[in-house]
């Protein structure tokens, strides 16, 4: 990617707070435009992440460009990024104008600029009617706005937004999630956003930074994390996935593999470059798997025997759990299809199980 | 930063200049002065003795320690028996009325306290209301005379002292979760039980809060000993004023002072010991 | 059930109790008698006495003077104090907050007696001076811990968003502090001004022969026995302290 798009930079960046390690050799290129979410359990330090590029931590060793400058020892109001908190953090003795006005003020934008800054910024989030009001006399979802409006009036490089949604109710969050979608592709500034809801990153991004412990798993688009997941913790922690051991047989080319799982062999493929005999993951997504009753296969050769365990009917989807003949379970979610009627599943009936090949996912052995 | 740092600077070391000029040199200077001689010219002579505090081991000392004491732990003790039942009642009140009950609390509490034991005069004098009263009503036949006795200072102590010990148990039994109490009943609790078992221990708190703004007050109130207790009634505090004010043995009453701020920092202690499970507090919390 | 008839009388008595004196004082000085009981008609000649006597209004007049410097001294200085325990970290300040919390509880004749000490040895003169760093001195705990209280109940994130969007630490004070404290703010003073008026103690000892305060003339006053001149006097107090307290109280009430 061309590398003069790259509006943030983090270069081997770590954070340790009295011997504490908290962020751990952090390389992170953002790109102008894009909204980035950084997901991760709590305690991953996504939010010292966060502070450190607003100023508010500094890191104990490495540089962060913004614009291709290092702002490490600048203070947050010096570095063109703003922030949006989880609490919103309005000033609730001013009005709506007012605290989007606040930080044109300190920088003592002339009045006249001013009003037009600050209304434009809230037609655009859509409370172009209430500068007069109190934060108190808001919603939640539209003091969100404002806390937003707040910050971007400022026009910074990027915004962050440090788990704005988390104090939502389930409605409003949807609707804010695609609210912000679109308000950051009209207003066109970075967005790097914080959450420990997979969901929500999925859907929101447009690049996921997947964090644990202090360190950066994986980044990738939603469809890459979820799809190739680059480790276990990774796939572990976005969605869920059935995780087998195996072993590789033969590597071919074009990426295909065949490998032991299950006393079976099967194909596979896989763009990781594994020698045959080496212990692998296998996994694979429950939406994935098919199971079929036994009447209704033929060529089971490439199936694997199972009974049913659990059934959980769910409105759209059937997730079963199903065990194999090893005394191992998978997970499996079928989805309903009106014209098909045949996912009655009863327990302890006899199943097989399988997959398209090529929709597993194999990992190098981990213990 | 730069001009940030100065203002951060300026706070700080205005505080501390401040709080060491004012709070900490002065009860240090106590302290020395403790240990220290005096003469008829000078009254503190710098040299180092423990003469103070072996006269405060005289029998005459002693019994002021004492009476002072025993009247403060009286005080305290009449301060609960009427306070806590009011407290505890005005707490629970779900009236919009409350509020306005508290301040009538409150009122007094700011007022003078002076002033108001001068009022207590004109009620238990010999020829005061409350005798009127009580021989009107028959209830005696000839006056009490309570002024200028041990136990017109308690009245004057309680009077003064009764909104300490209400306004902390007030602030506890507001916390009291109701959800507790019904627990109780619900499992067979009478109201004595519920009361001695869960309301009491759940009050505590507050109860060793308001008793220490109660005593510590009334170990060294020493006008009002002085108004209503009369020229004879020598308190702790009447001890110290006097030393320091009369007798100019300022080294004994800085030796006074010293045990006296001794005493009530260990009942401190042993409220924060007290308290140390509790995460809610009562009082001031910085 | 029996319990609950009892606690109306209850309360009365106890309000009774706090209040019969306080009214006993107010009517007994417009009581056309020196000394009686009885009540033998309405008159102001009390107050007209008060009026004319000078001492009394120097002395009021010096209360008044020492009040309002020391309030808003103790206000000003427990603004800095409080507003710097809250927002920085610094070294010593577990220490400061203890040190607050022990000024409040520390007996006064201990305060009164360490600064007599303390002017003694340092030849500060006693009088109007004295007199204003104590009672500054003893009012900014009170100060500090009514607008910590305040303080704290603010979002924190509130100041790093300010600092965010290019407030420097006096714009946030002048700007977002002081604006929301104001009530507190309001409400500390007036306890300083109030606490000041009716110090007896520490007074008693770091004032000087020669600058007369009201609390101490009263208590002279009273010490050589009841006169109903005082009673005009403390009934004038007590019903400015009264009016000093709706206000505070109404400050602290109104809704941010």
């Amino acid at each position: 990617m061309n590398e003069l798009a790259n509006v943030v930079e983090l270069h081997g960046v770590y954070k340790a707070i009295y011997d504490h390690d908290i962020l751990h050799d952090i390389h992170l290129e953002v790109r102008e435009g894009e909204f980035l979410t950084l997901l991760g359990p709590s305690g991953c330090g996504k939010t010292t992440l966060l502070r450190l590029i607003s100023g508010f931590e500094e890191p104990t060793q490495g540089s962060i460009l913004i614009d291709h400058k290092n702002v490490v020892g600048l203070p947050p109001h010096r570095r063109h990024v703003h922030t949006v908190f989880q609490s919103y953090a309005l000033f609730p003795h001013m009005t709506v104008f007012e605290n989007v006005a606040f930080g044109l003020r300190c920088q003592q934008v002339p009045r006249q600029e001013i009003h037009t800054r600050v209304m434009d910024v809230l037609k655009m989030v859509k409370l172009e009617k209430y500068p007069e009001r109190k934060p108190h006399q808001l919603s939640g979802g539209q003091q969100q706005r404002v806390a937003i409006a707040r910050a971007a009036v400022n026009r910074p490089r990027v915004l962050l937004l440090d788990e704005p949604l988390s104090s939502l109710d389930y409605r409003l969050r949807k609707t804010m999630q695609i609210e912000l979608k679109q308000l950051q592709r009209t207003m066109g500034i970075t967005f790097i956003f914080v959450t420990h809801d997979q969901e929500e990153a999925l859907s929101m991004s447009d690049r996921v930074v997947i964090m644990q412990e202090g360190t950066i798993e994986q980044i990738g688009t939603p469809r890459e994390v979820y799809e190739e997941p680059r480790n276990l913790n990774v796939a572990k922690f976005i969605g869920e996935v059935n995780i087998f051991d195996g072993e590789i047989h033969y590597i071919g080319e074009n990426k295909q593999a065949t490998i032991h799982l299950l006393d079976k062999k099967r194909s596979a493929k896989t763009s990781r470059s594994f020698t045959p005999g080496e212990k692998i993951h296998v996994l694979i997504r429950p939406e994935d798997v098919r199971v079929w009753n036994q009447h209704e296969v033929n060529d089971t050769t490439d199936m694997f025997a199972g009974t049913v365990e659990e059934v959980t009917y769910k409105g759209t989807t059937v997730d079963l759990i199903v065990r194999l003949a090893n005394n191992m379970t998978i997970a499996a979610t079928e989805f309903f299809d009106e014209d098909d009627d045949r996912l009655e599943y009863k327990i302890g009936e006899q199943v097989w199980v399988s997959w398209t090949p090529g929709w597993e996912v194999l990992l190098p052995y981990e213990v | 930063m730069k001009s940030d740092d100065g203002f951060k600077y300026f706070s700080l070391s205005l505080i501390w200049f401040w709080f060491f000029l004012f709070a900490l040199l002065p009860f240090s200077l106590i302290v020395i002065a403790s240990f220290m001689g005096h003469s008829e010219n000078h009254l503190l002579e710098p040299s180092f003795t423990l003469i103070n505090y072996q006269q405060l081991n005289h029998p005459i000392y002693i019994r002021i320690f004492e009476k002072s004491f025993l009247i403060a732990g009286l005080s305290t003790l009449l301060c609960l028996l009427l306070g806590y039942p009011f407290a505890y009642c005005i707490a629970r009140i779900q009236s919009r009325w409350k509020n306005l009950l508290i301040l009538l609390v409150i009122i007094p509490f700011w007022t003078s306290s002076l002033i108001r034991s001068y009022a207590l005069i004109a009620i238990i004098k010999a020829k005061g209301i409350l005798n009127s009263f009580l021989l009107t009503l028959g209830i005696i036949h000839q006056p009490l005379s309570i002024l200028f006795t041990n136990d017109a200072v308690i009245i004057g102590l309680v009077y003064n002292l009764l909104p300490f010990m209400i306004l902390p148990i007030i602030t506890n039994v507001e916390r009291l979760d109701d959800r507790l109490i019904d627990a109780a009943h619900d499992l067979g609790a009478n109201k004595l039980t519920t009361f001695r078992k869960i309301i009491l221990p759940l009050t505590l708190p507050g109860i060793i809060a308001g008793s220490i703004m109660v005593f510590l007050p009334a170990m060294t109130l020493f006008y009002i000993s002085d108004i209503l207790g009369g020229a004879k009634s020598m308190l702790l505090g009447n001890l110290i004023q006097n030393q320091f004010l009369i007798a100019q043995n300022w080294p004994l009453g800085s030796a006074a002072s010293i045990v006296l701020t001794l005493i009530l920092a260990t009942l401190i202690l042993i409220y924060v010991w007290s308290t140390r499970g509790n995460k809610k507090r009562v009082g001031f919390k910085l | 059930m029996k319990l609950k008839s009892l606690i109306t009388p209850y309360l009365g008595f106890i309000y009774l109790f706090f209040y019969i004196p306080i009214i006993v004082l107010i009517v007994y000085s417009f009581n056309n008698a020196q000394y009686s009981l009885l009540w033998h008609g309405f008159t102001w000649q009390w107050y007209s006495e008060l009026f004319i006597d000078t001492d009394l209004w120097i002395a009021a007049y010096h209360s008044l003077a020492l009040g309002i410097a020391a309030a808003t001294l103790a206000t000003m200085i427990g603004t800095l104090a409080s507003v710097s325990i809250y927002r920085y970290r610094f070294l010593g300040r577990p220490i400061l907050n203890a040190l607050v919390f022990i000024l409040i509880l520390s007996p006064e004749i201990v305060i009164g007696v360490s600064l007599i000490t303390l002017f003694t040895i340092c030849n500060v003169p006693l009088g109007f001076i004295s007199l204003l760093l104590s009672h500054t001195s003893f009012c900014i705990p009170f100060v500090i811990v009514t607008l910590y209280s305040r303080l704290v109940s603010f979002d924190k994130n509130i100041f790093e968003a300010a600092k965010d969007l290019g407030a420097n630490d006096r714009l946030i004070l002048t700007r977002i502090i002081l604006p929301l404290l104001w009530q507190a703010l309001l409400a500390s003073w007036l306890l300083s001004f109030t606490l000041s008026l009716d110090d007896v103690i520490i007074s008693y000892f770091v004032a000087g022969p020669e600058f007369e305060i009201l609390p101490l003339k009263i208590y002279s006053m009273v010490r050589s026995g009841i006169k109903p001149e005082i009673n005009a006097l403390c009934t004038v107090l007590f019903a400015i302290t009264f009016i000093l307290v709706g206000l505070s109280q109404l400050a602290l009430r109104k809704k941010a």
